[in-house]
């Protein structure tokens, strides 16, 4: 087995991606510059959050994302052994490196104000989460409330006489850095909790596999998980519709394949009205969801692509018609709960134990609803919104001429974007063509070249040597990555002789059937009752079809990945984090995935 | 009157009639703890054969002052009662009850003539049961309803070992005052069979049962001749956690002639699980539930029968207090303030993993 992984420095440009690097941030690049602190470093590639190839404006979200994750580390808590998390792009992919604090004495001393700073957040949690979520509501209304609007022929009169002096090519200029800084601020609440949710209940896991030392990792994740959160309302909605649509009667329009062919059905009737008021009320927020992770522009929302939700919605409409009882068992999960819990808890050793238990497990339960609930409110509501608006920007050079498509705003980096305003701008004021049309046609050709030759690249899962020992938290705990898993990969790079994969023992169960490799969130409609869904990482929006699937099994991602939690809200054996589950597994292939152990055999 | 029962429908008659043994056995199954099956002809049987047969009198007669320093005149005298008892018919309704019992614990097993163990468990008033431990006669291995009938009455008349008539003289107990009831219960011919913890004895963790388990009788498991297969499983969430798969060059098994001799096994029967997923949970579960019934960790010998339909295969036949671990205290190392607890977490190595 290697003991490394390749050096940045060792890997080369595939064939026309040649000046790639040109596309991102000269920040986020490896560079002769740095090289001695860059090769001194362990980098693993965040598959989780970013599995595909960024494009250069998408960038930017991984960008504010990580730096604001390290801020916190570094700059608020003062978390004793980490800095924040460095990150870089290399061809296109991202890579990930969290910076230890090296000197004990440095460590110590930083602990008194990890404990003031913390200790202020564990005590006050419920009433600054509740002020975080008015502090979200607000930003997302914020959000929404930017106009973006082409720049006219002459200014309205209104302009003229309230005497306002400013015209419309600023206050577009002014609604994109506005766009912009408010995701940076997205960015920041997102980490105000999370790093002290996750190591609170890293306490809990800690202490828990001290007390037992075989004890599965799930049982650990099913004592803390909430029962009702907020990730699970989208699907609750399509639920709540499919239930509408047959006791009102109008469940037979959704024998039209076309949403618009349901929705004209549904117009003409009292009950079919009544039910589209429920879908508007459904709609905001809980259908600003994502069909994917809700970091790249591609990622496709309900609320934009109704055929999604109706797709659903149909199919549930179905399975109630089988007589199918869609409802969580609400009361059945909570008394699982209290059994798991109250079994361990009885099996302690000693009266301080069980003190120590309840104390932790407590703490672990405060924070977890900000664990759960968060990526909601961050990743697909506020982010709907951010992509919604960042559209229309796509849309007012359209109409500009810049570009022929509205997404291709996406192959800017963000402060390209400022400029390409500005030349609008400049032309708008001066009254003449601007060079935009000209110059980001052909740049924006070429540069969809090099994003597709990225995109047939393979990304190594790491770069450099790795540590002895996985002990940085971070990298545990939002990652999901450790020692065993480093050497995993190094063994997996090398292809196991009988092609067995290895992965996190997410949901319990072995199950066999045959596989369905999914890429991107675009082919879920792909996927066929009785199979076995392979995929890079799956998204909370992919409930629905959860309950029509045998089991998981994911590239990345740990206990607390998404699909981890879906699996075992849906009783379906999970193995996440498998590195080369899509790449190894091909569709129709016929496996076993035993979620007891974190394997994954071919069979046949 | 019951003169037969099931070791399951136990709570069905008074214990009274069941005598010590039989009690135990039918709490057990009532716990949930899977004995192997079987059933127990009461004392209310016993004494219907006792009153019919005529010859209480000369029973009495027989051991009328009897002196226990006289070891041959006791011998005789018992001898002489013994027969007395063999020679009583019996009654022909409970006769069909007991054949018709013995031909369903058969289809049960699928068998023709299931081996049975034919076990005395007498009860008396005056003393309790375990005083007469091995004063009582007990038959392995009985096949055919005709053996059944013979070996039940050869427990009846073992009221009367010498033994047993010896004590009772010394202790001043009437000999007409006891009664017998018989246990007949499976014999088990296991497919695989071996110990189990309900804690880990290699570290005392009390979420774990340790099992180990090996091809045929548990003998090699228990001398530690064979080297068994191991496994974990977790109490609370009923999963594997660890598994180790042996070589298990040769087992225990039963010959043609009831006895059990060590064979070699052949290479891939050797290195194959003796336990599948399913019966391995099932193992777990039967030290768990011993362990909750007895209230202390258990050490638990089991077999899985081969004659007895999935699902009901997995047979408990021993449990006794695990006495290293259960007396140890376990701690883990708190004295932490929350706080303090959190920044260790976040400074030591952490293992987000299964092992």
């Amino acid at each position: 087995m290697a003991d490394r992984f390749p050096s940045p420095f060792e890997i080369t440009t595939p064939s026309g991606a040649e000046g790639w690097e040109k596309l991102y941030r000269y920040s986020s690049l490896f560079s002769g510059d740095r090289r001695e602190y860059e090769d001194s470093q362990f980098w693993f590639r965040d598959g989780v959050h970013w599995p595909e190839v960024v494009t250069p404006w998408d960038a930017t979200i991984y960008e504010y994302a990580i730096a604001s994750l390290s801020q916190y580390n570094t700059r608020h808590y003062i978390i004793p052994p980490a800095l924040g998390v460095d990150f870089r792009i290399l061809n296109g992919y991202t890579y990930l490196s969290p910076v230890g604090v090296a000197n004990p004495a440095e460590i110590e001393a930083r602990v008194p104000h990890f404990l003031e700073r913390a200790g202020y957040y564990f005590e006050n949690w419920d009433r600054l989460y509740d002020a975080w979520l008015v502090k979200i509501r607000a930003l997302v209304q914020e959000m929404t409330a930017i106009s973006i609007d082409a720049l006219p022929e002459r200014e309205p009169i209104e302009v003229i006489t309230g005497g306002v002096g400013t015209g419309s090519g600023f206050a577009l200029q002014e609604s994109y850095h506005r766009l912009c800084d408010l995701t940076l601020k997205l960015w920041q609440y997102h980490f105000e909790f999370l790093n002290l949710g996750y190591a609170a209940y890293l306490d809990f896991f800690g202490f828990c596999k001290e007390a037992f030392p075989a004890i599965p990792d799930l049982a650990i994740a099913k004592m803390v998980a909430g029962v009702e959160v907020d990730l699970f309302r989208p699907d609750e909605e399509l639920k709540k519709l499919a239930r509408l649509a047959i006791s009102s009667g109008v469940a037979g329009a959704f024998s039209e394949p076309s949403p618009e062919a349901v929705r004209d059905i549904l117009r003409t009737s009292d009950a079919g009205q009544g039910w589209l008021a429920q879908w508007d009320e459904s709609c905001e927020p809980w259908f600003n969801f994502s069909s994917g992770s809700g970091f790249y522009h591609s990622d496709r929302v309900w609320i934009e692509n109704v055929d999604i939700p109706f797709g659903f919605i149909r199919d549930y409409i179905a399975r109630l018609a089988d007589g199918e009882d869609l409802a969580r068992p609400i009361a059945a999960i909570h008394a699982e709960r209290d059994r798991i819990v109250a079994e361990y808890r009885d099996l302690l050793g000693s009266d301080e134990d069980r003190a120590a238990f309840d104390g932790k497990l407590a703490l672990s339960r405060t924070v977890f609803p900000y664990v759960e609930n968060h990526n909601f409110y961050v990743e697909h509501w506020a982010h709907s919104v951010m992509w919604r608006k960042m559209r229309a920007f796509g849309e007012v050079f359209v109409k500009a001429g810049f570009f022929t498509e509205t997404d291709d705003i996406f192959l800017l980096q963000q402060d390209e974007v400022p400029t390409a305003l500005f030349d609008m701008y400049h032309a708008w004021s001066v009254g003449v063509e601007p060079r935009g049309g000209k110059y980001w046609g052909p740049e924006i050709a070429r540069r969809k070249g090099i994003l597709d030759a990225l995109r047939g690249w393979s990304a190594p899962p790491a770069l450099g040597r790795p540590p002895e020992v996985v002990t940085e938290p971070f990298t545990v705990m939002l990652w999901g990555i450790t020692s065993d898993s480093v050497a995993n990969w190094l063994r997996s790079s090398e292809g196991s002789a009988d092609g067995v994969l290895s992965g996190f023992a997410a949901s319990p169960g072995c199950v066999e059937g045959p596989a369905r490799v999914i890429k991107t969130a675009d082919q879920i409609g792909e996927v066929q009752a009785g199979e076995i869904l392979v995929a890079p990482l799956t998204a909370p929006s992919w409930a629905p079809i959860f309950s029509k699937i045998l089991a998981t099994v994911t590239d990345v991602g740990g206990m607390m990945s998404h699909a981890a939690i879906v699996c075992r809200e849906y009783g379906l054996p999970a193995v996440v984090g498998t590195a080369f589950g899509t790449t190894q597994i091909k569709t129709g292939q016929r496996i076993r995935v035993d979620g007891n152990h974190g394997t994954v055999t071919p069979i046949g | 009157m019951t003169n037969l029962v099931w070791f399951d429908r136990f709570d069905s008659v008074e214990k009274a009639c069941l005598g010590g043994k039989s009690a135990s056995l039918g709490e057990m199954a009532r716990a949930g703890l899977p004995v192997p099956p079987g059933f127990a002809i009461t004392t209310h049987a016993f004494r219907a054969a006792r009153d019919a047969s005529g010859v209480i009198g000369a029973i009495r007669a027989e051991l009328d002052g009897l002196d226990p320093g006289d070891t041959a005149d006791v011998s005789a005298r018992a001898r002489a009662v013994r027969e007395l008892i063999m020679s009583w018919p019996m009654p022909p309704g409970i006769e069909a009850e007991i054949r018709g019992a013995y031909r369903a614990l058969s289809d049960r097993s699928g068998r023709k003539r299931v081996a049975v163990a034919v076990r005395s468990s007498a009860t008396c008033e005056d003393s309790p049961d375990a005083s007469f431990a091995g004063e009582h006669d007990s038959y392995l291995w009985v096949r055919g309803e005709d053996s059944v009938l013979d070996a039940v009455r050869r427990c009846w008349a073992s009221l009367f070992t010498d033994r047993a008539v010896s004590y009772r003289v010394q202790m001043g107990y009437s000999h007409l005052d006891v009664e017998m009831c018989v246990a007949v219960q499976k014999m088990v011919k296991p497919r695989s069979a071996g110990v189990a913890f309900t804690l880990n004895p290699g570290n005392g963790d009390r979420s774990s049962v340790a099992i180990d388990s090996a091809w045929g009788f548990g003998e090699g498991v228990v001398s530690g001749d064979v080297t068994p297969d191991n496994f974990l499983v977790d109490k609370v969430m009923s999963v594997i956690t660890q598994r180790t798969v042996s070589a298990k060059q040769h087992a225990y098994r039963l010959g043609d002639d009831d006895r059990v001799r060590r064979i070699e096994l052949a290479a891939d029967q050797a290195a194959a699980p003796s336990l599948t997923d399913a019966e391995i949970l099932a193992v777990a579960r039967l030290a768990r539930a011993a362990e909750k019934h007895y209230g202390c960790p258990q050490d638990v010998e089991w077999a899985v029968d081969g004659e007895l339909p999935d699902g009901q295969n997995v047979v408990l036949l021993q449990a006794r207090p695990e006495t290293v671990w259960s007396k140890k205290k376990i701690t883990v190392s708190t004295g932490l303030d929350p706080m303090a607890s959190i920044v260790a977490t976040l400074a030591k190595p952490l293992h987000a993993r299964n092992p």
